[in-house]
């Protein structure tokens, strides 16, 4: 065991599974000699060279659709895109090609690559360095989504998502990218996706969030603990596939649920959770689910912290729900 | 097989252009770097030099304000009295030239390093300032981050951080313009990275498809954050990517802003007078990092950027306007210290102003009239800042 930051445990899981996979190839904007503008893939270029962390030119579409092609030919690529905000150049790869590259050969083809992106606010980014765009790939059928919150996760989950056969995109939450620190096993062993985890067992209300909203939602759980209020908290960590019954199996004891997440509330992953569990425990619910979200608006620059459902607002919303 | 790959990468399409190559080098380069104003401020060739004394000095003022105002602000980045920034030290020539040369109403679109010719179209330095403080008095209203102004009374364009997609908006305003009969060259600014984006081949493709007036100025700086120039393109000129869209291409030292200047005004009139888009290839050198989140030691020798102090625009201009007489070492004192003042009071009237804009100007604007959604969302956030004021606490979140 080490203790890692996010950021360290991401390079630990790319170090590990290329030193394991031949495979595994790294491409994208800056990655090589650099190591990334975050310094996630710092030194992989010095230990398996440049054929195998690529810095590429700089065009997202160029980098998603290589991989795509080095996947069918038999490699494991994990691209990253800089900043989730810069993949919208890439859907045209993403959306029509990767995701549905399976499905459209009648299952003849697969692509399985990873797509690395920092993604969400809280950094004075602004519009474009600041955006969490979980739900346009969750509403894209053929891809898997995963967001990890913790070191151990992101690891284990980036391990998994290599392994899988099927595409995923994994969202790292750059916000906590230092910020959150943990023990993260040494080896190889990777964690299944598509199971949530329990942080925080309780009784009252469920609070559900991923990525750097659940530490928020951690928080507003702790503060709501000194005020009498028992809350379960659940980081889903992989949205696609979701883990369905863990949420309905706690919300059914609970009754009560907020789903927490920074993404425009609007089409958000939430609605889909709302609505999920509105189908299956209608009857156990004590209050409307409510959602703590960011705003119908672009992500803003100033007033970031406004927009952003930190611990307050997601307390406030703890608050109201049991006091339906 | 290493050295074989490496081999056939000089073999490639001409040889890679040496950055430093001295104009017009070797017969037959169907791309020379044009000059007007040698490293020493000598002229060669005086017929080329069509800028007078009054602008010249304009341009210089023009130059030295872009410079201590980065210089400035780079410093105020690191004291967190801004969040971010991102400078043009180095590249004042390859900017400020190609916007000097255009006509007052013709649109600017803006990459996030050519605040200076915001300015130079008229800006006010305190909105400029105030739009990277994000205030309440920001043109932006504290939406964007620092650098990503617009000024709409010069016709300069919003500021994005997507690189290239300005390039195809500057084509629709030109095609736009000639349906309506009104003369207007646009001039778009991107650099070496933006080559490679997809907005760069269609907005050259549709301009030259439609023979449309505009011009594309890269900013060829040597460096895409950490990618230098020609891992970027195998080409050994960005100019000669101009030949396969069919349109004009022309390199042009980005460092001498006489020569910048003259390139564009040519291109300009060739534009106006129906002859088409130009690809203007201005080589200059990105001195710092990429920004204030940069630190270029973590792959870039310092030994690299040394060549290009000597080359540095403003001392080039400096010299030239010495050897004219039109300045002399007094009055170089003088515009900096003018300038160093324009900076400090502009400061102090953007600094007075309320920090953080209204609660409600975070929903104005996604819309001309803000939907049911934004109101019902105001007032939520509104009543929850009410209920517990760390909503608003920008200290919270790093609690
Ligand atoms: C579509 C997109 N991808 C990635 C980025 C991240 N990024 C910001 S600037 C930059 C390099 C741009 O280089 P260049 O076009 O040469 O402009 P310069 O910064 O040198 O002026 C990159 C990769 C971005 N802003 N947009
Ligand atoms: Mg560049």
């Amino acid at each position: 065991m080490a203790a890692l930051n996010l950021l360290q445990a991401v390079n630990d899981a790319l170090r590990t599974e290329m030193r394991r996979d031949p495979r595994v190839v790294v491409l994208g904007e800056d990655v090589g000699r650099f190591g990334g503008v975050f310094r996630a893939t710092a030194g992989l270029q010095a230990e398996f060279g440049e054929e195998r962390v690529v810095d590429t030119p700089l065009a997202e579409g160029g980098i998603v659709g290589a991989a795509l092609g080095m996947a069918l030919q038999g490699l494991r690529p994990v691209p990253e895109i800089q900043f989730a905000d810069f993949a919208f150049p890439a859907f045209d790869q993403i959306l029509s090609e990767v995701a549905k590259y399976r499905y459209r050969s009648g299952g003849q083809f697969a692509c399985p690559l990873v797509i690395r992106m920092p993604y969400g606010g809280g950094i004075h980014g602004g519009h474009y360095h600041s955006q969490s765009p979980e739900a346009h790939f969750i509403h894209t059928a053929g891809l898997k989504v995963v967001v990890p919150a913790t070191p151990r996760d992101a690891k284990g989950l980036l391990l998994a998502a290599i392994r899988d056969p099927d595409p995923v995109v994994f969202l790292e939450p750059k916000r906590v990218y230092r910020a959150a620190r943990g023990e993260v096993p040494e080896g190889d062993e990777a964690l299944p996706l598509g199971q949530a985890v329990v942080t925080r067992p309780g009784t009252q209300v469920t609070v559900v969030a991923w990525g750097a909203m659940w530490h928020e939602a951690d928080r507003a759980a702790r503060e709501a603990a000194a005020e009498g209020i028992d809350c379960e908290v659940i980081d889903l960590r992989s949205l696609q596939p979701l883990d369905l019954d863990t949420l309905v199996a706690s919300v059914d004891r609970t009754g009560r649920l907020v789903v927490v997440h920074e993404a425009p509330r609007t089409c958000g992953f939430g609605a889909e959770l709302v609505a999920l569990t509105q189908e299956r425990c209608f009857l156990r619910l004590e209050a409307p689910a409510v959602r703590v979200t960011g705003f119908d608006t672009p992500f803003p620059y100033t007033l970031e912290n406004e927009y952003l459902p930190r611990a307050p607002r997601i307390l406030d919303a703890i608050r109201r729900t049991v006091r339906f | 097989m290493r050295a074989e790959r490496e081999a056939a990468r000089v073999e490639r399409v001409g040889a890679p252009a040496s950055r430093e190559s001295a104009p017009g080098t070797g017969a037959g380069d169907p791309f020379p770097l044009e000059r007007v104003v040698d490293e020493d401020g000598l002229v060669a060739d005086e017929s080329r030099v069509l800028l007078a004394g009054e602008e010249l000095l304009r341009l210089h003022r023009a130059m030295v304000l872009d410079r201590a105002l980065d210089e400035r602000m780079i410093t105020l980045q690191r004291q967190g009295r801004i969040g971010f920034y991102v400078g043009a030290i180095g590249e004042e020539a390859a900017v400020l030239g190609a916007a000097a040369a255009m006509a007052p109403t013709d649109w600017i679109f803006p990459c996030y390093r050519e605040h200076g010719a915001a300015l130079l179209r008229g800006m006010p330095l305190a909105a400029f300032l105030c739009d990277l403080l994000g205030n309440a008095a920001a043109p932006g209203k504290g939406r964007q981050m620092p650098c990503h102004e617009a000024w709409r009374p010069a016709r300069y364009a919003s500021v994005s951080s997507p690189i290239g997609t300005q390039i195809s908006h500057a084509v629709g305003a030109a095609w736009a313009a000639r349906i309506q009969g009104e003369e207007m060259v646009p001039l778009v600014y991107f650099g070496d990275g933006a080559t490679s984006s997809g907005e760069f081949h269609v907005g050259l493709n549709f301009a030259a498809v439609r023979h449309l007036p505009v011009i594309f100025a890269c900013r060829n700086n040597g460096w895409a954050i950490s990618l230098p120039t020609d891992r970027q393109t195998a080409a050994a000129t960005v100019a000669q990517k101009a030949v396969a869209y069919g349109m004009l291409g022309v390199r042009v030292d980005g460092n001498d802003v006489v020569a910048v200047h003259a390139a564009t005004r040519r291109a300009r009139a060739r534009a106006a007078a129906g002859g088409g888009p130009t690809l203007l290839d201005l080589v200059t050198y990105r001195m710092e990092g990429h920004s204030t989140s940069d630190d270029p030691r973590a792959y870039r020798a310092a030994a690299v950027v040394e060549p290009w102090r000597r080359r540095d625009p403003i001392e080039r201009l400096r010299r030239l306007l010495l050897r004219r007489g039109l300045l002399d070492d007094a009055g170089v004192e003088r515009v900096r210290a003018e300038v160093a003042a324009e900076i400090q009071v502009a400061l102090a009237e953007a600094e007075a102003r309320p920090p953080r804009p209204p609660l409600e100007s975070l929903f104005e604007d996604v819309y001309a009239e803000p939907l049911r959604q934004q109101r019902e969302q105001l007032a939520e956030l509104a009543g929850a800042v009410a209920a517990d004021p760390r909503v608003a606490d920008p200290r919270h979140a790093d609690a």
